[in-house]
């Protein structure tokens, strides 16, 4: 069997017998538990509550709403059949027309018309997924590097360099100021890669972040486009979570910045967005590559072939988005509801004592549990982590799964969830939180060292059951919102 | 900007900046002549006809009185819009459960149940296009190379190599034995390979044959399999034409090979398939990639992530291809209207002394026109096509696009248009033949009569990628 499995993998690329893809990884706890036992309201409430997905699950009634008003929108009802042919044999890389056109109003919009797009460089890619390889494609050789501030999206390291080939490096932000992006450390990563002979293609960075939810200032993003400009280097802004800034301040984007930036070169300057995000349709794979670059663009459209949007979806998108009263409507409503959730999160954790990262969009909070690890390392971290999955039953995302360097940090979602879920989940955090004073209570006159060990009055309450779960299995975990069960049919969202 | 082209060439990276997208080429007149003047039969009944497109646009009736009568299979209907959010939400790489397995089934019943699929080695990719670059990451690395067959389909240049690295080796063939593989061609292929020091790490193979239209027979396959399972060098099948054969010799799948006819290591073994050509549905990127491998299996569908199928999409194929009556229907009656199509063109085309390849599948005829060449060479191919196109006006594809060593052939495409068109490209070649034939003379005048009409400009877009040089929403396809 070894001699066959080794065969075997000569049979195959270095690329598929990598393991860059990501998936290898001991994070795979959440997601299992959570397969294995699913909260459901009625028929499991004692269920792992999943909050690793970040979907936005919020607004989605309001198109449900529009669809069942435009059936012409559709290729498949009696009013849209008659269009049914001419979109099911149109597969031309630009796209219909029309939708470039609902998609670069869209974006517009979204910056509150601060900015016009250009629909001859909007480009289709595979989700947010295929757009970030796609641009990878045009803009870095293998061996190349792109920097990206950390904590980030997991999954940067697959999109961005499993198939290129390119090196994704990280650099480090951290809670001194509230992981903000600076100058300093991004020029620091950047001749630190320069002296070990790294060839710096570019800096990726996604505003509003995930998993931070904050959004970048005017002042930081003039710095870091003045710095791209200088080094020649080109500047990917993954702008999925743009249409989920739901409190001030408001969403700068890149294409406004470059708009008083008179000397700055055009051509290093690439947006990528979505519909995944900001309008709750993962499944759809509507990814963009925008760039400002001519040739990028004529690039990624040959590219584009590799993952094209399906042209029924297209289609339903054109007419649905350039309805400007829906769009203003749901841009707006959608908004108001990622503040509602977000609001009763953060204080209904603050009762509790658990303090989040002041954040303003995404869909997710950015929760500080530094306090309640036994150690300041990865491993306490890792074990707090179980804890949360196996004792309070939720599946929450640890820090380090974004490459975040200090350690206790989690990633929450709470868009992904009706009202009831919600309270449930307080309700666990609440009574674990308290639980946890009890028992450290009753353990003070016994022993004060122990409480010494603790900076605080929280105290984790372990189970002494030992986990069953192996680490390093070979499974599909959280950055890729799939089941590790191939018949699952459950909805996932990446994180 | 300031930048010269040099500077921007070193911005970008190399993949950008070379032309393994494969539009650089001297082919986009055929595209172009189209995009200005193209044919309408009531608008432009002067206009360039499009013969370069492989579409099947002969059974849409049967797939729009489906699309009326199940409105739940669409998630906009009034019946199906309960089902919007989670079919929005859902974005698994293992795709809908009911998806897979109603491609397995319909894959299986094009292949007239003789074999079955397994729906857990249905992985999705961007159309036909993303799962040729997928099968390419998964099996080789840069440099190594797959041997095809000549003629082949162009876009495989790009599919199989851009963005990969990979390289293309032709397998010769040739027009005395109707161009079929052979054993000796093969070794040959893979022996000069060897020489060259460029590992082979598989055979692509596309049956039915596009640009010829032909199956392979069961020996040849046969014989593949043996070659390949010695030389322990991977059998990637594009099956994307599976559904079009409309005559005898039946399709006989790989699937049923390797079942029935020959032990060989099954994880050499993989099938390339999409909705693009069988069902006339390009535009919603149905690409599949089925593996007896299950390394490859695993590996294929992460990549899935770069290009998976609209969940939209998978809803409504996975309802429509698990109507078992419909496809039954479907597939019984678009190789009915094939057949139809491909019997009264070649028939035509016989009364004015134009043979084609005798074939029984695909959506297009290989077109003999060598004796119409001033001499057996590529660029007296290429006069003729020129010829073709700004004459005759009409779009077909010139045989050294599809890397055809012998000059002279032509591929055209027949099912992507109505019977009126159909008639009216008909009568333009009978009479361009008839031109051509009835006064001798007229051919000495070839060499000096014809006007060359090329456009000094070179485009990006073109031919192989069905876009337009223009803005034109107008379908392609190869």
């Amino acid at each position: 069997m070894g001699l066959e499995s080794e065969q075997s993998r000569l049979l195959l690329s270095k690329i598929a017998t990598s393991d860059r893809h990501g998936e290898n990884s001991p994070y795979f706890d959440g997601w299992k538990a959570y397969d294995r036992d699913p909260f459901h309201p009625t028929n499991n409430p004692q269920g792992v509550i999943q909050m690793g997905l970040a979907e936005n699950q919020l607004s989605l009634d309001l198109i449900e709403d529009w669809i069942r008003k435009n059936p012409k929108a559709s290729i498949c009802t009696a009013e849209g059949v008659n269009e049914f042919k001419n979109v099911a044999i149109f597969q031309d890389y630009h796209g219909f027309p029309e939708f470039r056109k609902a998609i670069a109003k869209f974006m517009s919009k979204v910056r509150g018309g601060r900015v016009t797009f250009d629909p001859e460089r909007i480009v289709m890619g595979g989700g947010a997924t295929g757009a970030n390889e796609l641009v990878t494609f045009c803009l870095a050789d293998p061996g190349d590097a792109f920097l990206v501030p950390s904590p980030c999206y997991p999954a940067f390291g697959r999109d961005l360099g499993w198939r290129t080939g390119v090196q994704v490096l990280p650099f480090q932000c951290d809670s001194s100021n509230g992981f903000q992006v600076t100058k300093k450390a991004l020029e620091a990563a950047y001749n630190k890669a320069r002296e070990n002979n790294i060839n710096v293609k570019g800096l990726i960075i996604t505003n509003p972040s995930n998993p931070l939810g904050t959004t970048l200032d005017r002042d930081t993003l003039v710095e870091l486009v003045s710095f791209i400009n200088e080094k020649n280097i080109h500047l990917v802004c993954d702008e999925i979570y743009a249409a989920t800034v739901f409190n001030s301040p408001n969403f700068v984007s890149v294409s406004e910045i470059i708009q008083d930036m008179e000397y700055v070169n055009r051509d290093l300057i690439h947006v990528v967005y979505s519909l995944s995000k900001d309008m709750g349709l993962p499944g759809f794979r509507v990814g963009i590559v925008y760039s400002y670059n001519d040739l990028v663009v004529q690039c990624a459209r040959k590219m584009s072939s590799f993952g094209l949007v399906s042209s029924q979806t297209q289609h339903l998108l054109a007419s649905m988005l350039s309805d400007e009263e829906f769009v203003e409507n749901f841009l707006k409503e959608s908004s108001k509801r990622l503040a509602k959730r977000y609001n009763t999160f953060t204080k209904g954790l603050e009762q509790v004592g658990i303090t989040c990262l002041k954040s303003n969009a995404g869909l997710f909070f950015w929760m500080d549990l530094r306090r309640l690890l036994k150690e300041q390392t990865i491993e306490g971290e890792m074990e707090l982590w179980r804890v949360i999955i196996n004792e309070v039953k939720l599946n929450v995302s640890p820090g380090s799964s974004f490459h975040c360097s200090e350690f206790g940090w989690f990633r929450v979602c709470f868009a992904n969830m009706d009202d009831e879920t919600v309270k449930v989940a307080l309700d666990r955090i609440r009574v674990f939180v308290c639980r946890g004073k009890e028992e450290d209570e009753q353990q003070q006159p016994a022993s004060t060292v122990n409480t010494k060990r603790w900076k605080t009055n929280l105290r984790l309450s372990f189970s002494s059951r030992r986990h069953d779960h192996q680490e390093g299995v070979m499974s599909p975990h959280m950055m890729s919102p799939h089941s590790p069960m191939p018949h699952s049919p459950l909805v996932r969202a990446r994180t | 900007m300031g930048l010269s082209l040099r500077n921007q060439q070193q911005l970008l990276s190399k993949i950008a900046t070379g032309n393994g997208h494969g539009e650089d080429s001297p082919y986009f007149d055929g595209w172009k002549a189209y995009e200005n003047d193209p044919y309408h039969p009531i608008d432009n009944l002067q206009g360039v006809i499009q013969m370069g497109l492989a579409e099947n646009q002969l059974s849409f009736g049967l797939v729009e009185k489906w699309i009326l009568n199940n409105p739940k299979a669409s998630i906009c209907t009034a019946e199906g819009v309960n089902q919007f959010r989670d079919i929005a939400l859902f974005q698994d790489y293992h795709g809908l459960p009911e998806f897979r397995n109603a491609v397995a089934k319909f894959m299986g019943r094009v292949r007239g149940n003789r074999v079955t699929f397994d729906p857990d080695r249905i992985v999705m990719s961007g159309g036909a296009t993303g799962a040729h670059e997928t099968i390419a990451f998964c099996l080789a690395d840069p440099g190594d190379a797959f041997l095809v067959p000549v003629p082949y389909y162009p876009g495989f240049d790009r599919d199989l190599r851009w963005r990969t690295g990979t390289q293309l080796i032709p397998v010769a063939c040739e027009s005395s034995n109707d161009f079929k593989v052979t054993i000796e061609a093969l070794n040959a292929a893979y022996e000069k390979a060897q020489e060259d020091n460029i590992r082979v790490k598989g055979l692509l193979i596309t049956n039915p044959s596009n640009p010829l239209g032909t199956v392979l027979d069961r020996e040849t396959l046969t014989s593949i399999v043996s070659f390949i399972n010695e030389k322990s060098i991977h059998l990637v099948c594009d099956e994307i034409y599976a559904a079009t054969v409309f005559s005898q010799p039946d399709f006989i799948s790989i699937a049923e090979v390797i079942e029935d006819d020959i032990e060989c290591n099954r994880d050499l073994i993989h099938i390339v398939y999409s909705l693009s050509k069988d069902m006339g549905f390009p535009g919603f990127r149905v690409g599949i990639v089925y593996s007896y491998n299950d390394a490859v299996v695993n590996c294929a569908r992460k990549m899935s992530s770069f290009g998976l199928v609209s969940s939209q999409t998978q809803h409504l194929i996975a309802s429509m291809l698990s109507d078992d009556e419909f496809v039954n229907e479907f597939i019984s009656e678009s190789a009915k209207s094939l057949e139809k199509r491909h019997n009264y063109f070649t028939s035509e085309l016989e009364k004015v002394g134009i043979s084609c390849l005798k074939s029984n599948a695909g959506l297009f005829l290989w077109m003999d026109l060598h004796k119409l060449l001033k001499e057996q060479t590529t660029e007296a191919e290429m006069t003729l096509w020129r010829v073709i196109i700004n004459e005759v006006k009409l779009n077909v594809s010139p045989g050294s696009s599809f890397h055809c060593p012998e000059p002279g052939w032509f591929r055209v495409c027949i099912a992507n248009m109505d019977d009126k068109t159909m008639k009216a490209a008909l009568t333009r070649i009978r009479i361009f033949v008839n031109k051509e034939l009835v006064v001798p003379t007229k051919k000495r005048c070839w060499q000096n009569n014809l006007s060359l009409r090329l456009s000094s400009t070179r485009l990006d877009d073109f031919m192989m990628s069905p876009h337009s040089p223009m803005q034109s929403p107008l379908v392609r396809a190869t």
